[in-house]
């Protein structure tokens, strides 16, 4: 049924087979968009990965369609973010509707001065394509088994064997750490008997991808975002249509309480329902599926050398789309301070601060999933009142509006506050995630994601301590400098202050004026998990 | 006359409006009527403002 047509990727037969060994470090379990994506993280640093997938084809299905500006970002260090960027939808028109009726219309005014937009809608199946693209591009580092069950696997303080099945027989393979990046039914976790809690939403809802040559949003042919609460079309639900690349257009409709998912999903039940949304322009049905979603997630997500990226340590309701967005946030934390342990450049201590952070920052993501997805699902009279008179006013009171929760951007968390910070004020405060701006003819992220790096602006000199050094909006300090363009970068960050900037994108600390030598050192150890008084010793 | 009102919970709007949900929690219909007349006296009270609060009541009743 879908457009999109898979390519069954080969199944390779590997060394463990015939008595050999790889001996790669890492061993990753899952090649989905966060299983791909910490390869290629883990490769740029130069660190060498098998992964191993049950499957042979990208993701069934678009599942996961909207990328926020901060994976994008993410995207980029990783070498694909353009071209997602290229190909998916950018959207700038939301409009909401109650009943019959438009309640308001908001454009989303990107705000100038930043390479990627807020979000674009890019279907799971082409982001898993463009990254598993990527990771053949590091043939010596990443080892990309399809066809390969992971089935079982042991862990010691000082490493993992797992036992993986394939059409050819099963080996198994040994390596220092173990990714499990085995999405949400993940089973290294069901193995290791980890709970698996938090709140699960009783309401199904029916995901139906269309594909159409007419834009259901009217004649002008733009992409727009349409969301309605109680339509005409499905009474007491609500209702959501997002396009995709390709005529493809999503719909999501909420469901009534118990009903029956297979009847629900059938052509006959799903046809008029689309009809009375798009009218009669002809459209075909690429993809159904009827879904409930949970909010939940692990306790902890290192377990010695067992590591959980991903949905196999959090998963969200979709509504606000910070699944796979929050996934690729995990990527980005872990890809830099694991490839500081297996070179010998941090302690195994440094992984923990990847739970500590990424823990709270799956927390938040809940925190916000479950608020949008409770003002979409009233569960009361009395709540679903409270959001009636919400939505009336919301007619003519901005006050209102902000109250309508049809879900909310994704952005990342800040880390602030976390160990590996240090505190200080500043126009950014150390645990934010850096913002992009115009510098000389290109980007102030690219220049400092990937690797420390110490970014200067305006009038501040900046010590040389091994980290990358970029001044912007200064010059002639004999290391790299870019011009201002356009005022933004000293808008954003101030005149005069100098971040030292984790490999993430994170701000590990704030200096004013000048940079002590010292307070620098310090600043990068403490960021690196060495404790300031073992450094001071 | 109505009045038009601005976000006043700046950035925490989501966390208010659940926290006025979680109130709600459990209680009757008849029960939350209540807790909205506590809930209205209390805040009026808070307000403070005579003036203000004839604005917000009229402004109210004009969606009725
Ligand atoms: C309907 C829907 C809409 C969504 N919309 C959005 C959205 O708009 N934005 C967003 O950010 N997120 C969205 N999400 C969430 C997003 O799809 C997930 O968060 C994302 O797929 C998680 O990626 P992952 O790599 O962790 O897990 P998965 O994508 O589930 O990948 C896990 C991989 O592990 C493999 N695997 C599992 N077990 C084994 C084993 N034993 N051995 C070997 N391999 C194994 C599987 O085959 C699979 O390839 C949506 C999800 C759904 C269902």
């Amino acid at each position: 049924m879908p457009a999109y047509s898979y390519a069954p990727q080969p199944f390779v037969r590997p060394p463990e087979l015939d008595g050999g060994a790889t001996g790669a470090p890492v061993a990753i379990v899952g090649a989905g968009p966060i299983g791909l994506a910490m390869a290629i993280d883990l490769a740029l640093h130069g660190i060498r990965s098998v992964v191993l997938d049950d499957n042979n084809v990208v993701s069934v299905g678009s599942r996961a369609i909207c990328w926020a500006k901060r994976t994008l970002e993410i995207f980029d260090r990783l070498g694909v973010g353009e071209r997602m960027l290229a190909k998916g939808v950018t959207w700038k028109v939301g409009r909401l509707f109650h009943g019959g009726e438009e309640v308001y219309s908001f454009d989303l005014l990107p705000e100038d001065g930043h390479k990627y937009p807020a979000f674009i809608n890019l279907q799971q199946y082409y982001v898993e394509e463009y990254l598993l693209e990527r990771a053949r591009e590091f043939p010596d580092l990443i080892d990309i088994r399809f066809l390969s069950k992971v089935v079982g696997h042991s862990a010691s303080p000082e490493g993992v064997t797992l036992t993986v099945e394939t059409p050819e027989g099963s080996y198994a393979l040994a390596a220092d750490w173990l990714l499990a990046c085995d999405g949400a039914k993940s089973a290294t976790r069901e193995r290791m008997g980890l709970d698996f809690t938090g709140q699960t939403f009783e309401e199904q809802f029916l995901i139906a991808d269309i594909e159409m040559e007419d834009s259901p949003f009217g004649d002008h042919g733009i992409a727009e975002r349409w969301f309605w609460f109680d339509p005409t079309f499905h009474p007491g639900k609500s209702a959501l249509l997002h396009a995709q690349p390709d005529n493809i257009y999503r719909i999501d409709l909420q469901l009534d309480l118990g009903a029956d998912a297979k009847v629900e999903a059938s052509e006959e039940k799903v046809i008029p329902r689309i009809r009375a949304i798009v009218g009669d322009k002809p459209f075909r049905l690429d993809w159904l599926s009827v879904y409930k979603f949970r909010c939940i997630k692990l306790e902890r997500f290192v377990h010695g050398r067992v590591v959980f990226v991903g949905d196999s340590a959090h998963v969200v309701s979709p509504f606000g789309a910070r699944g796979g967005n929050g996934g690729i946030q995990d990527v980005d934390n872990l890809g830099w301070k694991l490839a500081a342990v297996l070179k010998g450049e941090a302690e195994e201590a440094l992984i923990e601060s990847y739970h500590e952070e990424r823990s709270h920052g799956s927390a938040e993501n809940i925190l916000n999933s479950s608020r949008s997805t409770n003002f979409m699902t009233p569960k009361t009279p009395i709540e679903a009142l409270f959001r009636r008179e919400t939505l009336r006013m919301a007619h003519d009171q901005p006050f209102a509006r902000r109250l309508i929760n049809s879900g909310r951007l994704s952005l990342p968390c800040s880390l602030e506050g976390f160990a590996l910070q240090t505190p200080g004020e500043g126009k950014l405060r150390p645990g934010q995630p850096m913002l992009d701006a115009p510098v000389g003819n290109g980007w102030l992220l690219p220049l400092l994601q990937g690797e420390f790096t110490l970014v200067g602006f305006g009038e501040i000199d900046l010590p040389d301590v091994g980290v990358r050094r970029i001044g912007i909006g200064q010059s002639g300090k004999g290391y790299e400098t870019r011009d201002d363009h356009g005022g933004y970068a000293l808008q954003r960050y101030g005149t005069g202050l100098a971040y030292l900037v984790r490999p993430d994108g994170h701000a590990a600390a704030v200096f004013h004026g000048e940079v002590p030598e010292a307070a620098l050192k310090e600043a990068l150890a403490r960021a690196m998990g060495k404790s300031c008084e073992r450094e001071i010793a | 006359m109505r009045q038009v009102y601005d976000m006043g919970l700046g950035a925490r709007g989501d966390e208010v409006y659940e926290a006025l949900m979680t109130a709600h929690e459990g209680l009757s219909e008849e029960e939350s009527h209540a807790l909205n007349v506590r809930i209205v006296l209390l805040l009026a009270n808070r307000i403070g403002d005579a003036d203000v609060l004839k604005d917000i009541f009229e402004t109210a009743r004009s969606y009725a």
